[in-house]
């Protein structure tokens, strides 16, 4: 347990970015303290055993309540695309339906540092309350709180989820020969607010996909949930970081064909110019699924269908050969030479020099 | 992805269209054209290896840019087993010096503002991990005076306006030299401005590479695109008359990176090694001239030290007495590093210069993505995105892909 003495004196950004340093902090200082047996509740419920997008607790008779939470803290708190509300009740309503979940409630804790324009406020709360109405999602309670000036930057929304499935979508289902298949262009949400915060004088011309995938999910759940093995939302981190974490979790080996995955052209340059892989970055209305080869093609046929013009096949999983594989990823490049897809490290910064 | 080349001198050029570049550029990515060069290269290698008599054939990529498009694109894994492509001392952050970096330190933290690049930001001094304050990151969270900025003009443009003493961290090639060079020749960096010259030369280290590689040396070089467009393709000369060894200017697509291989396996197998100019689109044989002229109107070539290795003659710039009222080191009284004086300056168990030289592979070194990761930099390779070691780390470098590829039968 000392991990952390060794490696960090102090808390980084790194920390938070959502990629292997987020991942070590948590299961080193966090899931390493719950005794085991705490770790979820009901013999095949799921929690810091899966450390999935949404913990789920069995009702009995097939059913399953599904509960996230989540932190929602942006700068700048209103970007092209979007706004902090927005996207905190995207990213609650969409750890839902990741775990196969119908989203039924949700519960925010609202911090703001004083002197805090009310207006502003206002506007956050107006566009999470719209978002989760829109969605037919009830708001049944939350907390708010005022910290001294400049003891906090700006405001910073906690909120959780709650949700109903019978076939929960735990992402350890994942299994060799699976289809990984994504809904549209990744990276938008990640290249926006970058580009809104190097304030470089870059017109990207893209917005971020912030938005509930309600009007994806809750049809193929309806029509293929037994074929979806698993299901995530490459938010902080990106596709990186997400299929890394499938393919560890599950031992398997996850290939991706670059030349598959859309992603935007200017958001190609523009991560390039940054020295940032594309890959990496968040998406927050993009869903990432594991599927059952045989309905691999029908399940992108139909998400089509849906107005997701750009879902396709990207990738698949493979058994590992050998030990030293597994939790792999491996990407062919557009050239068809092959790399290791690392899960992202570090604070996210573009390269300056 | 790479350093820009200062923008100095250049004749206001044809400017296509933004989806003319972008056709051009998935052209210079293709994976059928890829294909078409792959194969010849495998045609090739053979013959080329008969008549060098040694394999692997040792291909040095310079420039960190060209490891990044050999890394990022898996072109490793599209080589036979003749060819072997070693990344060279294209890392200006990576080979700065820890004196440099703790001089730095120790004026943001007395109440002078220190200017840097991004990448020199968070390169480590020869401070202790974990003990000491190690880089300007740190000395900035310890209360230090640290601004990252693009260039030099942007810190010209806040001395001006805040009129608080300053300091530059000039570090780079011969990329960003004249960047450095331009305004102080131009006489607009402002009193309260002085400006920390460590700017480093290419084809000096490049000699010395040479020198280090014995056994197995080096049989071709894929010469930096960017460092060209400043020094010309000529500056590469040498490497061929006084080396024989074939040399190719080339660009950062992976198709160029490819026909650069395939270029130097071609003079390899019929024993003629030329130099060959493939980045033609930005090189030319003379390069730019005025901004060679601008760097050497205000700075000398002098002896200087690179991080882990030591003193490479005639290898680094210093400025000019003229300009001695810009030079960090004369207005603070900073005393320039010496070769007496000079220490090894890796942390322990750190490899960079040896990864620097291409004599090892970032996997070869112990501390590797265990304690060195991009989220925990250890030593300089592992900071800048142009380290060897940091891209091997973020496109997982080191033949494992190749294998993997291999064992799934998709390769």
């Amino acid at each position: 347990m000392t991990w952390y003495i060794r490696l960090w004196k102090f808390v980084t950004l790194a920390h938070g970015a959502g990629g292997k340093e987020t991942e070590e902090l948590v299961r080193n200082l966090i899931v390493q303290k719950v005794p085991p047996e705490l770790w979820k509740v009901g013999e095949d419920g799921a929690g810091l055993d899966a450390l999935d997008d949404s913990a789920l607790i069995p009702l009995g008779g097939g059913r399953y309540l599904a509960v996230t939470v989540d932190s929602y803290t942006v700068k700048p708190i209103f970007f092209p695309g979007g706004d902090l509300g927005k996207l905190a009740a995207s990213g609650t309503i969409n750890d839902l339906l990741m775990a196969g979940a119908r989203p039924v409630a949700a519960l925010d804790a609202i911090v703001v540092e004083e002197g805090f324009p009310v207006e502003d406020l206002n506007k956050i709360v107006e566009s999470y309350v719209g978002t989760l109405a829109e969605n037919r999602v009830a708001l049944i309670g939350g907390d708010f709180k005022t910290m001294p000036k400049g003891q906090l930057d700006g405001i910073v929304i906690a909120s959780m989820g709650i949700g109903f499935t019978e076939h929960p979508i735990v992402d350890r289902n994942i299994r060799p020969g699976d289809k990984i298949i994504v809904s549209g262009y990744l990276g938008d949400h990640g290249a926006a607010i970058l580009a809104a915060q190097q304030a470089v004088g870059v017109d990207l011309g893209v917005e971020s996909d912030v938005k509930p995938l309600t009007d994806l999910m809750l049809p193929l759940l309806d029509r293929y949930a037994s074929y979806i093995h698993g299901a995530g939302d490459p938010t902080r981190g990106g596709l990186a970081m997400l299929v890394n974490d499938w393919a560890e979790k599950t031992g398997t080996v996850i290939v991706i064909d670059e030349a598959r995955v859309p992603v935007r052209p200017q958001v190609k340059e523009y991560a390039e110019m940054l020295g940032v892989d594309p890959l990496s970055l968040a998406s927050e209305g993009a869903a990432v699924l594991a599927v059952a080869p045989e309905k691999a093609e029908e399940i992108v046929e139909f998400m089509r269908s849906l107005g997701y013009e750009q879902a396709s096949i990207i990738g698949e999983v493979y058994e590992a050969k050998d030990p030293r594989h597994r939790g792999r990823v491996l990407l062919r490049s557009v050239t068809g030479g092959v790399r290791i897809l690392e899960p992202p490290s570090g604070e996210i910064v573009p390269r300056i020099c | 992805m790479a350093e820009q080349p200062a923008g100095m001198g250049g004749v206001p050029g044809y400017r296509p269209e933004a989806s003319v570049l972008r056709d051009i550029e998935s052209m210079l990515r293709s994976r059928s054209l890829v294909e078409r060069i792959v194969e010849k290269i495998k045609r090739l290698a053979p013959l080329a290896a008969r008549r060098v008599g040694q394999t692997p054939i040792k291909i040095m990529d310079f420039c960190g840019t060209h490891e990044y498009t050999v890394t990022h694109y898996g072109i490793r894994s599209l080589m036979p087993p003749e060819v072997e492509i070693v990344a060279g001392p294209g890392c200006p952050v990576c080979i700065t010096p820890a004196y440099y970096v703790d001089v730095m330190i120790k004026l943001s933290l007395e109440g002078v503002r220190v200017y840097t690049y991004g990448d020199a930001y968070k390169l480590p001094g020869s401070g202790r991990r974990g003990r000491d304050i190690r880089s300007l990151e740190e000395a900035r969270a310890a209360g230090g005076d640290v601004v990252v900025v693009y260039s030099v003009l942007d810190a010209i443009k806040m001395a001006r306006e805040d009129d608080k003493p300053g300091v530059f961290f000039a570090v780079g090639f011969e990329t960003t030299a004249p960047a450095t060079a331009s305004p102080v020749v131009a006489g607009i960096v402002p009193k309260n401005l002085a400006i920390l010259n460590v700017h480093r030369l290419t084809p000096p280290i490049m000699r010395y590479t040479f020198e280090t590689h014995r056994d197995n040396p080096i049989r071709g070089v894929i010469a930096p695109g960017h460092v060209s467009t400043i020094v010309g393709a000529k500056a590469w000369r040498f490497v061929v008359e006084e080396y024989g060894i074939p040399t190719v200017v080339a660009g950062f697509e992976p198709v160029d990176v490819l026909l650069a291989i395939l270029e130097i396996l071609r003079q390899l197998a019929e024993g003629k090694p030329r130099l060959v100019n493939e980045y033609s689109r930005a090189v030319t044989w003379e390069g730019n001239v005025k901004a060679q002229r601008m760097i050497e109107e205000c700075c000398e070539v002098v002896d200087a030290a690179w991080r882990g290795i030591g003193f490479v003659p005639r290898s680094g710039l210093a400025f000019r007495d003229k300009y001695r009222e810009v030079d960090a080191l004369h207005q603070y009284g900073i005393k320039e590093l010496t070769p007496e004086e000079w220490r090894y300056d890796l942390p322990p168990g750190c490899r960079c210069a040896e990864v620097t030289l291409g004599i090892a592979k970032p996997t070869d070194c112990p501390l590797f993505m265990k304690t060195c990761t991009p989220g925990t930099p250890y030593g300089p390779c592992m900071v800048s995105s142009e380290g060897a070691c940091a891209v091997w780390a973020r496109f997982g470098g080191g033949g494992l892909a190749e294998e993997i590829a291999r064992s799934l039968g998709i390769m």
